[in-house]
């Protein structure tokens, strides 16, 4: 069963000084598995995010990441591994073009003798970029504008292609649509569709009920730092209603009902 | 899948719509100075239609008043050379003050390696070592001068990286620092009488080659390469770098030091050209190299501007002091309308960023 699983934590846990931003989350996500992580503002969503990543480091718990006990020192080593994020704030350069920033951190290069001057190799970023942007349906008039001069769908888009033109083992969306038009969202959330076609697992935190039943196989609510429900929506056994109650903290219920059996 | 792209329209792309490089404006501001000087030279009556730049009185064989425009350039290469280094510093959106002492305190040490043993065939005066350190291979002194730079701006770098100082803080730390270096080195003695080679370092033109051939590396190496893409990411947003899995400590550190090595080497060029070091030197050198960088389109806020706009805002500079003088006002002028422009610059910067959005 185990070797089935992407990721699994045990007991994260994250204090900020006196505040428990997350407190003892054991969360599991299964190869090819799209999981929505809902909840209120402040409920540890971005937190539990954060130290997946390696953004931050946890106060304590155990993260386990494609079979192997992981301990990430930062975003890169994360990366490195096969975790690629869209964060909640862009991580995007607002100076530079669409293929800089598709590349940035990991530049096509020619010349890798030369060390930290390496050549930059612009045409084949270039042509990989038009792939990618065609791959995944995201239409931006001029990729040599920079991004400062992109609305914020295309800002959005541009880091989601990012994400998408990478196969990664994990792929880690922030409230991907929470700043877009509708017509943006739905490119979004067909990049999303097409990793779930391609097998790539991903979490997705969003705040959007609808998009979350139309797109995810699992929510999993976050509560005052805790997961306080595992909710199997493709069982068709929840609605909208129910997870509002969890959300809210109308309903409890324990993380992971089954938890005994994943394990 | 291959729906994925319906309704959402494909991807244009039109090769003609890139932007007007803001290069462009300094270059045209070059252009409006020269015609302002050029005009001048024609209707002041004291001036006896003298040409700023033109050959009007037949000394050359071209066009042009060649020893204007030598001088022009000459006199900006050696804080150009500052400039350059101080560049890149700004695209990550830091700042460097040292770089005027750091000048200062390398042509004191560089120097006190390159000089000769025998003045006329008596001991060098000024000799602050012993024999051992006479007439040593120009390449050590030289050697000696950018290690030092890169030791000052390996710490520079690591204070602002590591320890989280302000830049502003920490190189006007290494501002005091250095200078009191320059003043101690030989407690405050002049060193001179260099050896030929080490003369030869910053004799006639020299300073003007090697501002122009390291301006075409930095350029090559800021548009090119890893280390110039990571520099402007950096200062573009920092955090996204660092999330795009740049190492931002590492990339910070060696931006400083590389800045450093060029303040380093421009201290060896310019004790080579005067041919003596003193702990004054370099005063306010830092000022105009960030104000070159300025009015060559660097934002201070980092992630925006070249090293051709740079060179460009040293030739601002150059012709401005150069123009000044052709009209005869001194430099008390100068000095007021260099600052005028310095600040007219950044204004002009700001009004495009806020147009651009």
């Amino acid at each position: 069963m185990s070797e089935e699983l992407v990721l699994k934590t045990l007991d994260l846990t994250k204090h900020y000084g006196g505040v428990r931003a997350l407190e003892g989350a054991n969360f599991q996500l299964k190869k090819g598995e799209h999981v929505a992580i809902m909840g209120d503002n402040g409920a540890g969503k971005s937190t539990f995010v954060r130290q997946i990543t390696g953004v931050e480091q946890r106060t304590r718990g155990t993260i386990i990441f494609d079979g192997k006990e992981v301990e990430f020192k930062g975003p890169i080593e994360a990366r490195e591994s096969g975790i690629e994020t869209v964060f909640q704030t862009l991580a995007l350069a607002d100076h530079l073009d669409v293929p800089d920033n598709l590349f940035l951190g990991r530049e096509k290069t020619k010349w890798n003798w030369l060390g930290p001057f390496r050549l930059l190799d612009y045409k084949a970023m270039r042509k990989d970029t038009m792939a990618a942007l065609e791959k995944t349906g995201v239409k931006i008039p001029n990729i040599h504008n920079t991004i400062e001069k992109m609305s914020g769908g295309q800002r959005q888009c541009v880091a989601i292609a990012r994400t998408a033109s990478f196969h990664s083992k994990l792929t880690i969306m922030d409230e991907p649509t929470a700043a877009l038009g509708v017509q943006e969202t739905v490119q979004v959330e067909n990049i999303i569709r097409q990793l779930k076609d391609q097998g790539e697992p991903l979490i997705l935190v969003s705040h959007n009920m609808r998009q979350v039943f139309d797109l995810v196989d699992r929510i999993v609510v976050f509560r005052r730092g805790q997961i306080c429900a595992n909710l199997d929506i493709k069982s068709g056994d929840y609605t909208g209603e129910d997870v509002v109650a969890y959300i809210t903290g109308a309903k409890t219920g324990t993380e992971y009902e089954d938890a005994a059996l994943l394990i | 899948m291959s729906d994925t792209s319906q309704g959402t329209g494909g991807l244009t792309f039109d090769k003609t719509k890139r932007s007007w490089p803001s290069e462009m404006n300094v270059l045209l501001a070059l252009i409006i100075i020269i015609v302002i000087f050029e005009t001048l030279g024609q209707i002041l009556p004291y001036m006896n239609d003298q040409s700023f730049l033109f050959d009007t009185r037949d000394r050359f064989d071209s066009i042009f008043n060649e020893a204007r425009l030598k001088i022009i350039i000459l006199q900006v290469s050696i804080i150009g050379i500052i400039a350059l280094g101080v560049s890149q510093v700004i695209i990550t959106a830091g700042i460097d003050l040292s770089s005027g002492p750091l000048v200062a305190a390398t042509a004191m040490i560089a120097m006190s390696f390159g000089q000769t043993e025998l003045v006329n065939g008596y001991t060098n005066p000024k000799a602050l070592f012993g024999t051992w350190a006479m007439d040593l291979p120009v390449v050590i002194p030289i050697i000696i001068g950018l290690s030092f730079g890169a030791f000052i701006g390996v710490i520079n770098g690591t204070f602002i990286a590591h320890f989280r100082i302000p830049p502003f803080i920490a190189t006007l730390g290494m501002f005091l620092i250095c200078r009191g270096i320059a003043l101690w080195w030989s407690s405050g003695n002049p060193i001179s009488f260099p050896t030929e080679q080490y003369k030869a370092i910053g004799d006639g033109m020299m300073p003007v080659v090697w501002f122009l051939s390291l301006a075409v590396i930095f350029h090559v190496i800021m548009r090119y390469t890893v280390y110039g893409k990571h520099t402007y990411a950096i200062g573009s947003n920092e955090e996204a770098a660092r999330m795009s899995g740049i190492n931002v400590k590492r990339h910070k550190i060696m931006v400083y030091m590389i800045a450093a090595m060029l303040a380093a080497f421009a201290g060896v060029v310019l004790s080579a050209k005067a041919s003596t070091a003193q702990a004054g030197m370099g005063e306010f050198y830092e000022l105009f190299a960030i104000a070159m960088a300025v009015i060559g389109g660097i934002s201070l806020t980092g992630g925006r501007g070249s090293i051709i706009g740079t060179v460009l805002g040293a030739m601002v500079l150059g012709v401005i002091r150069s123009g000044f003088t052709y009209i005869k006002l001194d430099g008390s002028y100068q000095l007021m309308a260099m600052g005028a422009i310095i600040i007219a610059a950044v204004i002009l910067d700001q009004y495009r960023q806020r147009n651009k959005a």
